[in-house]
C-alpha cells in the first residue's frame, strides 16, 4: 500500500488535515529508551530525557506511545506528546504530571532514575503537528503546554521568524511548566494565584481577541491542547474571535 | 521481554472482556476528537447512504427515527489503550439503513463521514449484521455533543476511532479508502482483540 490518499472528499472540509505523512515503519517498531536525566519542572511535573539511538527524528507537536513491563508480563502503555525540539542527536524529552493512581507517571514520579529503561514507539499521528512552515498560534493549559513547547524550542533553535504565539493557562506561577524558558512570545494565564499586579482568572475573550487582531497575513493555524473540558472552552474561544473551525487542531487528554 | 525495574503496575484485573494492552477507565469517557465540536441540533442533523447501492437515500431527524430502535449493551475499547465496560447505547441498527438503500453485489467496504468532515473507513462486513448502529442515546439520555451528539456511528468490536461522531453518511465503495486517522498511520481495521493499532500491527 503506497497509495494512501483517499479519492472520497466528504462535503464538509475536514477541520484537521494531516500536516505531514507518517512513517508507519517508525510506528510499528519498539525501541529501547534510556533515561538519561530528570529535571523537576513544577510540583507536579518532571521533564525526562531519554537516549533513543536510532529515534527517526519527529516534528513539534508529534506524541510517542511509551510502555512499562512488570516482570510477571503485565504492560501499561500510554500516548505522550513529545516536549523536545527536533534534534539529530537520538534524545527525546517528555514532561510528566504525576497523575494521581497514575501507574505509569506513578513509575516516573516515584520510582525512575537515570539508567532505567522503557520501551517506545514513534513518533505518531502527523494531525497536530507544526513543521514550522505556517503562522502558528499555539494554546495550552496545565500540561497542554508540553507539545507546544517543542513547536517554541523548534521555532528558537532555527532562529524563524514565522510568527509564534504562545497562550498558556496554569493555576499558579508555580504551577507554569517551563516558566523559565517562556519568552515574549508567550502570554500566560493564572487561574488561581497571580504575581502582583497580574490578574487572576479564566483564560476568556479578551485574551484570545488581541492575537486574532495581529493574526499575519494568511490568518494562524491554532493548536489547541489540554483538558478536554479547556479544549472545549478555548476551541469555542477562537471560533468566537474568528478562526476558522477548519484551522483549529485540537490534542485532548485521555 | 524487557522488564522495567521496580515497575508493578496495577492490580491485576482478570477480565476477559479487556483485550490485550487496555485499562478499564471506569466511570471516565475521555474525549479525543481532533476538530471543534460542532454546534449540530437533531433539527440540523441528517444521515445519508450512497455510492454503490440501488437507492441512495437521506434521512432527517424525525425519520431516521421511524426505523425499528435497537440498542447496544457492551464494552468500548479506545487505541489510546482505554475501554469502558458496560455501556448502553440507543439507536437504530445499520442495517436498517443498509436494507433500504440495498448495497449492490460489488460493494465490500464504506467511508464513514462526519458533519465536520472527520472519515474513518470499514470493511461492509463490520457494519452489517447487528454490529454496528447509528446512536442518539447514551444511558437513556441524549447523546452529548462531545460524545458526537446529536448521533454517532457506534461500531463497538473495532476500536473506537472507528465509530465516527457526528455522522453524516456512509459513502460504499468497492475498494478500502483509508479515512483520517488510517492516513495518519493507524490501522485500516482497528481490531482490539489483535491489537491492530497502527497500519503493521
Amino acid at each position: 500500500m503506497t497509495e494512501t490518499l483517499s479519492t472520497f472528499t466528504p462535503p464538509t472540509r475536514f477541520a484537521v488535515p494531516g500536516r505531514i505523512a507518517v512513517s508507519n515503519r517508525a510506528a510499528a517498531l519498539w525501541q529501547t529508551a534510556t533515561l538519561t536525566e530528570i529535571r523537576r519542572e513544577t510540583p507536579h511535573a518532571a521533564t525526562y530525557r531519554f537516549a533513543v539511538p536510532a529515534w527517526a527524528g519527529h516534528l513539534p507537536g508529534q506524541h510517542l506511545m511509551l510502555r512499562l513491563t512488570a516482570d510477571d508480563g503485565y504492560v501499561a502503555q500510554r500516548h505522550y506528546s513529545i516536549a523536545s525540539a527536533p534534534d539529530d542527536q537520538g534524545h527525546i524529552e517528555l514532561t510528566l504530571d504525576h497523575v494521581e493512581g497514575g501507574e505509569v507517571s506513578g513509575w516516573f514520579h516515584t520510582v525512575a532514575r537515570p539508567g532505567d529503561q522503557v520501551e517506545v514507539r514513534g513518533p505518531l499521528s502527523g494531525f497536530f503537528a507544526w513543521p514550522g512552515d505556517r503562522p502558528a498560534l499555539l494554546i495550552g493549559a496545565g500540561s497542554g503546554v508540553v507539545p507546544l513547547m517543542s513547536m517554541v524550542r523548534h521555532h528558537r533553535a532555527r532562529r524563524s521568524d514565522v510568527p509564534l504565539r504562545l497562550l498558556v493557562s496554569a493555576r499558579s506561577p508555580e504551577e507554569l511548566i517551563y516558566a523559565g524558558e517562556l519568552g515574549a512570545e508567550t502570554t500566560p494565564v493564572f487561574t488561581r494565584s497571580a504575581p502582583a499586579g497580574v490578574p487572576v482568572g479564566r483564560m476568556g475573550a479578551a485574551h484570545v481577541a488581541p492575537l486574532l487582531a495581529e493574526a499575519p497575513e494568511g490568518g494562524w493555524e491554532a493548536y489547541v491542547c489540554g483538558s478536554n473540558a479547556f479544549a472545549e472552552h478555548a476551541s469555542r474561544l477562537l471560533v468566537a474571535a474568528g478562526q476558522p473551525v477548519d484551522r483549529i487542531r485540537i490534542e485532548r487528554f485521555g | 521481554m524487557n522488564v522495567t525495574r521496580g515497575f508493578t503496575g496495577r492490580p491485576r484485573v482478570q477480565n476477559a472482556g479487556l483485550p490485550p494492552g487496555q485499562y478499564d477507565a471506569g466511570d471516565d469517557w475521555p474525549v479525543l476528537s481532533a476538530e471543534v465540536t460542532p454546534e449540530l441540533s437533531p433539527a440540523d442533523w441528517t444521515f445519508r447512504v450512497d455510492g454503490l447501492v440501488e437507492e441512495p437515500r437521506t434521512w432527517d431527524w424525525d425519520e431516521a427515527h421511524t426505523l425499528p430502535g435497537s440498542v447496544y449493551e457492551g464494552d468500548i475499547h479506545c487505541v489510546t489503550s482505554w475501554s469502558k465496560f458496560g455501556v448502553r447505547f440507543g439507536g437504530v441498527s445499520l442495517d436498517a439503513f443498509l436494507d433500504v438503500v440495498r448495497p449492490q453485489a460489488a460493494a465490500t467496504h464504506v467511508v464513514a463521514y462526519s458533519h465536520t468532515g472527520y472519515t474513518t473507513n470499514l470493511p461492509l462486513a463490520d457494519v452489517t449484521g447487528g454490529r454496528a448502529w447509528i446512536a442518539w442515546e447514551f444511558d437513556g439520555k441524549p447523546l452529548s455533543a462531545e460524545h458526537g451528539g446529536p448521533a454517532r456511528l457506534l461500531v463497538p468490536h473495532l476500536y473506537f476511532w472507528k465509530s465516527a461522531k457526528w455522522i453524516a453518511g456512509l459513502r460504499i465503495l468497492d475498494h478500502d479508502e483509508p479515512g483520517f486517522w488510517e492516513q495518519n498511520g493507524y490501522h485500516a481495521r482497528g481490531n482490539p482483540w489483535e491489537e491492530q493499532r497502527y497500519s503493521g500491527d
